[in-house]
């Protein structure tokens, strides 16, 4: 199953509306993924104007996410998809779902940024944090390069980063913790910390679901709730 | 007391879930085709059809024009017999006897499988009098008998509230839609087994075609039902089982919903989604 998909329908028109919702869901991944782009660097940084940025835009993402299930369920009503349409669609509500998820994670991580930046402004010693970050990032990315490749050959390459981070992010709890102990003035900031670090692991998740999702829409299966190896398996199969 | 809360009032969820996976329950056949080939003269209009129609459910048969559908559901209640230079091999078991067999009564095959056509063709006489046809040739005339077989059998075909007060009226005043369901009622009067369907709503309007897909979900109580259709989404709503035919050949029979949204074979999906093939 190939990009091929969509543009062979008889009805020019219903190839258009098709290819828009799609070309709308990636317009929409790429201001989700530019959000946490900003979200992170507004924290490292503690550039707050880029923060304030973030916040103010998360509307957008959601007002995305309206005009695109809108869009799905006048197709669904009008259209009567089947077999991949239908579950293109259905896939489309699900993932843009997924997204605005995420958009409010990065709103969180810009809200966590300017509160932490009243109280220091130097969060370089978040190294791992800023890591945790690229991979979230990298996972989110290849989710949507899947949806725009509809291909699903590496999709558990992508799933299989989701251990790396909960690996970080239990790292990072624990070395919270062990700054709280030493020194319990330390405990409101690195509350706003560890928000972060649960933000981030979350944007991580959303990103496996869409993955999951994705396996739906191009094999017709559903792989929800399986474990990273119970999944290989079903990919391989 | 939260916890005993939900501990004393669990939600048993068990036959929902249930509920979905019973799909591939065996079910019992009522009309098997075999390795079925039919030729109008040299040309070969049916390949290799092989295939089950479950008791007292909805098959519908779909595909593009001249796909072979009608000539298929046609060879079930040997309508082919009527059409001059036609081959038929292969064997169609209607509860395991061939009903291509030398020694069945065709009349009486046709009593057991009725068809409704997709122009209403009702008889130029009273609404009772269609109805009654089939009885009245097997010489049935006990006025009581035809009385309760007409209004069973408009009730049947959900007509009866609207023409009870005129059963003597012409069945050609009847509206297209009426009409369709007199023929229906008219065919489940002689109380056959199956009913064949050759496109029942397609010269209907929506409203009487709802009534007449409302009719088929009623009537596959009692019957085993084979439906041809042009409209996929008829064919997707009043149907249990779904037949893809394409140049004679079936290509790809399941369950409705399984092949409306996951197709196995490219070809099926290309034509439910409108594609080129």
């Amino acid at each position: 199953m190939d990009n091929s998909k969509i543009g062979q329908h008889i009805s020019g028109q219903f190839n258009k509306e098709l290819e828009d919702v799609r070309n709308k869901v990636l317009t929409m991944g790429g201001l989700v993924e530019q959000q946490i782009e900003m979200a992170v660097t507004a924290f490292s940084t503690g550039d707050m104007e880029m923060a304030e940025l973030v916040i103010k835009q998360d509307n957008q993402v959601d007002a995305l996410e309206m005009a695109i299930d809108q869009e799905c369920m006048q197709i669904l009503a009008l259209r009567q998809p089947a077999a991949f349409d239908l579950r293109l669609l259905i896939t489309v509500i699900k993932v843009i779902n997924e997204l605005e998820r995420v958009g409010d994670m990065a709103e969180r991580i810009a809200e966590m940024a300017i509160q932490l930046s009243s109280i220091d402004s130097k969060h370089d010693q978040y190294y791992e944090l800023e890591h945790m970050a690229e991979l979230v990032q990298e996972m989110l990315h290849g989710a949507l390069d899947v949806f725009a490749r509809m291909n699903i050959e590496d999709v558990t390459t992508i799933t299989g980063l989701d251990a790396n981070v909960d690996r970080e992010y239990g790292s990072i709890i624990r070395q919270l913790i062990t700054r709280m102990m030493e020194d319990p003035r330390n405990i409101t900031r690195m509350l706003d910390v560890l928000w972060i670090a649960r933000s981030l692991e979350r944007i991580g998740d959303h990103a496996c679901n869409i993955c999951e999702h994705l396996i739906y829409m191009v094999k017709g299966e559903d792989v929800r709730h399986l474990t990273q190896e119970e999944l290989e398996k079903k990919m391989k199969a | 007391m939260t916890a005993q809360h939900t501990r004393t009032h669990s939600i048993d969820v068990s036959s929902i879930l249930q509920g979905q996976k019973n799909t591939d329950q065996p079910l019992e056949p009522c009309i098997k085709v075999e390795n079925l080939n039919l030729f109008y003269a040299q040309k070969q209009a049916l390949h290799g059809v092989s295939m089950e129609m479950p008791k007292k459910k909805v098959t519908a048969y779909i595909g593009p024009s001249g796909c072979g559908k009608s000539t298929l559901l046609r060879c079930i209640n040997r309508m082919n017999d009527l059409v001059d230079n036609v081959t038929i091999e292969g064997r169609v078991l209607l509860h395991d006897e061939n009903i291509y067999d030398k020694s069945v009564n065709v009349a009486a095959l046709r009593r057991r499988i009725g068809m409704v056509f997709q122009k209403p063709n009702p008889f130029p006489k009273s609404i009772f009098e269609n109805v009654t046809y089939g009885l009245r040739i097997q010489g049935i005339n006990d006025k009581r008998i035809l009385e309760e077989t007409v209004e069973n059998s408009l009730r049947g075909a959900a007509l009866w509230d609207e023409v009870k007060d005129r059963l003597n009226d012409n069945a050609l005043g009847l509206s297209g839609g009426q009409q369709q369901r007199l023929v229906i009622a008219r065919a489940i009067a002689i109380e056959p087994e199956v009913l064949l369907l050759d496109e029942p709503a397609s010269a209907l309007d929506p409203i009487s075609t709802l009534k007449i897909e409302e009719l088929i979900n009623e009537l596959k109580e009692k019957y085993t039902i084979v439906i041809v259709t042009h409209n996929m989404q008829q064919a997707a709503r009043v149907s249990d089982y779904t037949a893809f035919m394409y140049m004679g050949e079936l290509i790809e029979m399941g369950t409705t919903s399984e092949l409306f949204t996951n197709p196995r074979k490219k070809q099926t999906e290309d034509y439910i989604t409108g594609r080129y093939g």
